[in-house]
């Protein structure tokens, strides 16, 4: 069965984001006072072939940790569709 | 290769990502630059490479690694260094000379320099933020694991003396054994007064000496 892993990577809320800042500010400056704090991350999708739903669960978790996220400064979540 | 290759009796060997084969090096240096682009995160893949699994093991048997800029990123995404560098806290790639302070002149690094020497020693980096959780920062600083700190020229550390936002001014960190050292700043460039500074000389020579 293939999968289709849908990655969201974010810095952790007590990490400085100065992308998200720059991002934030340029929008303030378009006139958009409703705009509080925009944060950037990263979006990754990965195919993953397993037989079951658990086993690309876990595939999943692990390529998160091990490479696609740094733990330290980093979270990430993920969805997991049918292909 | 340039500054090391003006020791006498060192001879630098260039080692290939690809391969496993450390060719018996007595200490390794993980150079500055770009590795895989800095895809993902800086030093996120290179950590990867063959000949990184091989430093990684011989450098927990004791073998001496010097990580400098990109080199830095790697070993802390490999795990040798505790903690880890996100991007410049004013958005740029900051390419000048800074200061930096002898916080542990103990290290086989460092020994060459005194406690609380002022050295300059350029950066060019765009994700050189140390971060670590505060229990990190508080270990190594209980262990002296801080080797250098940003500072202006006369020792003084502050947040304008700081380049890019790194927590307690952190440009270099060793492991607890101290036979890995990483650092932002760029000690090559500083290794002959053709360059403006001879201070980073002492690092190598430090290294070498006790090889």
């Amino acid at each position: 069965m293939a999968y289709t892993a849908k990655i969201k990577v974010t810095l952790r809320q007590s990490i400085l984001d100065v992308q998200g800042k720059a991002v934030e500010h340029a929008l303030l400056n378009l006139g958009y006072g409703s705009v509080g704090s925009a944060r950037i991350g990263k979006y990754i999708e990965v195919s993953i072939n397993e037989h079951d739903r658990g086993e690309a669960e876990r595939v999943c978790n692990e390529i998160c940790l091990k490479l696609l996220s740094n733990p330290v400064m980093e979270n990430y979540s993920f969805e997991l569709e049918q292909a | 290769m340039h500054a090391v290759s003006s020791f006498e009796g060192v001879r630098p060997v260039m080692l290939w990502h690809g391969s496993h084969d450390l060719q018996g090096a007595r200490a390794i240096i993980l150079p500055g630059g770009f590795s895989y682009g800095d895809y993902l995160r800086a030093g996120s893949i290179a950590r990867f490479s063959p000949i990184m699994q091989e430093i990684v093991e011989a450098a927990g048997k004791g073998l001496p690694v010097l990580g400098i800029c990109n080199g830095f990123q790697v070993l802390l995404e490999s795990g040798l260094l505790e903690g880890a560098l996100s991007k410049n806290r004013d958005k740029k790639f900051l390419c000048r000379d800074t200061f930096i302070r002898t916080e542990n002149s103990s290290t086989m690094f460092t020994k060459l320099y005194a406690k609380g020497e002022v050295l300059s020693i350029p950066i060019a980096h765009g994700e050189g933020n140390y971060f670590a959780p505060a229990e990190v920062i508080e270990s190594l600083e209980e262990h002296g694991q801080v080797a250098f700190r940003y500072c202006d020229r006369e020792g003084r550390v502050s947040d304008e003396s700081n380049p890019n936002g790194s927590v307690s001014s952190i440009a270099g960190i060793t492991n607890r054994r101290g036979n890995v050292l990483g650092l932002m700043p760029h000690p090559e460039r500083a290794s002959e007064q053709l360059l403006g500074s001879e201070d980073g000389r002492r690092m190598f020579e430090s290294l070498f000496s006790q090889l």
